[in-house]
């Protein structure tokens, strides 16, 4: 018994493992996108109307003269950036955390600080999702044609997969 | 007359010939290059000048402003003969105000109640005769509907007050635990030593006491002691009046945290043993 139960703590403990490497890489890839547009060939927008895309930082158009203006100074599109940011380094953080938290913790100890940080992440990124949708009008004049775009679907997604890591966090104890 | 003598009226001479003949340098205007303001402000065009020649009666000052995509540049202020005439028919009537001074060079303007449709170039333009050759200066003045706070304020601001935020309720966290924790140490360390104060004391009162003391003290450890917290006025307490009214709290609490340990442990045991 005392073998099978090693075996099955050892599996859980790789699934969490699994489970913390594509929460993280999946966050990565939605700040990614949120961010920063680079290759035009991704489609990496949060507003798109026909051959122009907006983003959190830039806005760019795809026709003939290709060219990238950056967005406008406007407060709320401040506050959205920032909550980006924000979550991106909670997230870090997190992972950070949890690898000194395997090393120092006690046995039986729970991953209360990672779990926390966590759980913030995925509020951060809740916040600028909502502000972007509630206050897009601000800076962007929409027109009929005007569509949500990848990375504002990823960041989406993004809040339930950071919440659900942070309570497995929670949850979880650390084994010898 | 001697050589020398003609020597230096001729040095003089020269000199004078030269002043005479040397141009007048042309006079310079500086202005500001923009400036800005908020609707219902009121802004200050400032224009200073410098010229090589004395400031005289016959200065006149010129203000001219074309509108922002306008071709017209209309004149709104001149000033001539030591007196300033200020537009009173036009955009600007009864907003300007004269704030110059020419004896120091100054050639300033004021306009209240900036409007929308005062975006445009200012010209200052300054005659000094002689001195009449030299460039005018232009101010672009915007009028704005509020200041835009500089880009990253609010960035900046958010950020740094959610991670300060963060970093002291961390803080708190852990400092309160320590603090607990310390306590709990001293608590600790203050019981072993009462405990070893206790036992030297019985001990040189006489075995039989110490084997009583012992045998409590081995109940409570067992966490099921018979014997209740000893009544301040046994004879075993003759020698520890003063901390007689501690003793049995401190016991009780020595008792009551043990058996808890001793149930909390036994469980744990019980659910590794299934593991």
């Amino acid at each position: 018994m005392g073998f099978g139960s090693l075996g099955g703590s050892a599996v859980r403990g790789s699934w969490w493992d699994a489970w913390l490497c594509s929460a993280v890489v999946l966050r990565a890839s939605t700040l990614g996108c949120g961010t920063r547009s680079r290759a035009v060939s991704v489609p990496q927008q949060w507003l798109v109307n026909g051959e122009h895309a907006a983003d959190l930082w830039q806005n760019c158009t795809t026709g003939s003269p290709f060219q990238c203006l950056a967005s406008s100074s406007n407060e709320w599109l401040q506050s959205v950036q920032a909550m980006m940011i924000l979550s991106v380094i909670f997230s870090v953080l997190s992972l950070f955390l949890f690898f000194c938290q395997l090393f120092t913790l006690t046995k039986g100890g729970r991953f209360y600080i990672t779990g926390v940080f966590q759980i913030l992440a995925g509020l951060c990124v809740m916040s600028g999702a909502a502000i972007f949708t509630v206050r897009h009008t601000d800076w962007h004049q929409a027109s009929e044609n005007t569509s949500y775009g990848f990375a504002y679907i990823l960041a989406w997604l993004a809040l339930p997969l950071a919440l659900a890591s942070g309570i497995v966090y929670v949850i979880l104890r650390k084994r010898e | 007359m001697s050589p020398r003598a003609t020597r230096r009226l001729l040095l003089v001479a020269g000199l004078v010939a030269a002043l005479g003949v040397s141009p007048v340098s042309p006079i310079h205007v500086y202005t500001q290059r923009e400036v800005y303001g908020t609707v219902g402000s009121s802004v200050t065009l400032s224009c200073s000048f410098w010229s090589s020649e004395w400031i005289s009666e016959d200065i006149s000052i010129t203000w001219h402003f074309q509108a922002e995509g306008s071709r017209d540049s209309i004149s709104i202020f001149h000033f001539a003969k030591g007196q300033p005439y200020i537009d009173d028919v036009g955009t600007f009537k009864e907003r300007m105000e004269w704030a110059g001074n020419p004896r120091r060079r100054d050639g300033s303007i004021v306009i209240h109640g900036l409007e929308p449709s005062d975006n445009g170039t200012f010209t200052c333009d300054v005659k000094n005769p002689p001195d009449i050759v030299g460039k005018s200066s232009q101010v672009t003045l915007y009028v704005l509907e509020k200041v835009p706070p500089r880009y990253g304020v609010v960035l900046g601001s958010v950020i740094g007050g959610a991670l300060l935020l963060v970093a002291a309720l961390v803080a708190l966290a852990y400092g309160s635990r320590y603090c607990w924790r310390r306590r709990q140490a001293a608590l600790q360390r203050r019981l072993s030593a009462m405990e070893k104060g206790k036992l030297q004391r019985s001990g040189k009162d006489g075995s039989k006491r110490s084997r009583q003391v012992s045998a409590e003290r081995g109940g409570g450890h067992g966490g099921l002691s018979p014997l209740s917290p000893r009544p301040p006025g046994s004879p075993g307490a003759a020698g520890e009046a003063p901390l007689s009214p501690q003793a049995p709290v401190l016991y009780a609490m020595l008792d009551h945290g043990r058996s808890a340990k001793k149930a909390k442990g036994g469980a744990g045991d019980s659910r590794k043993d299934r593991k």
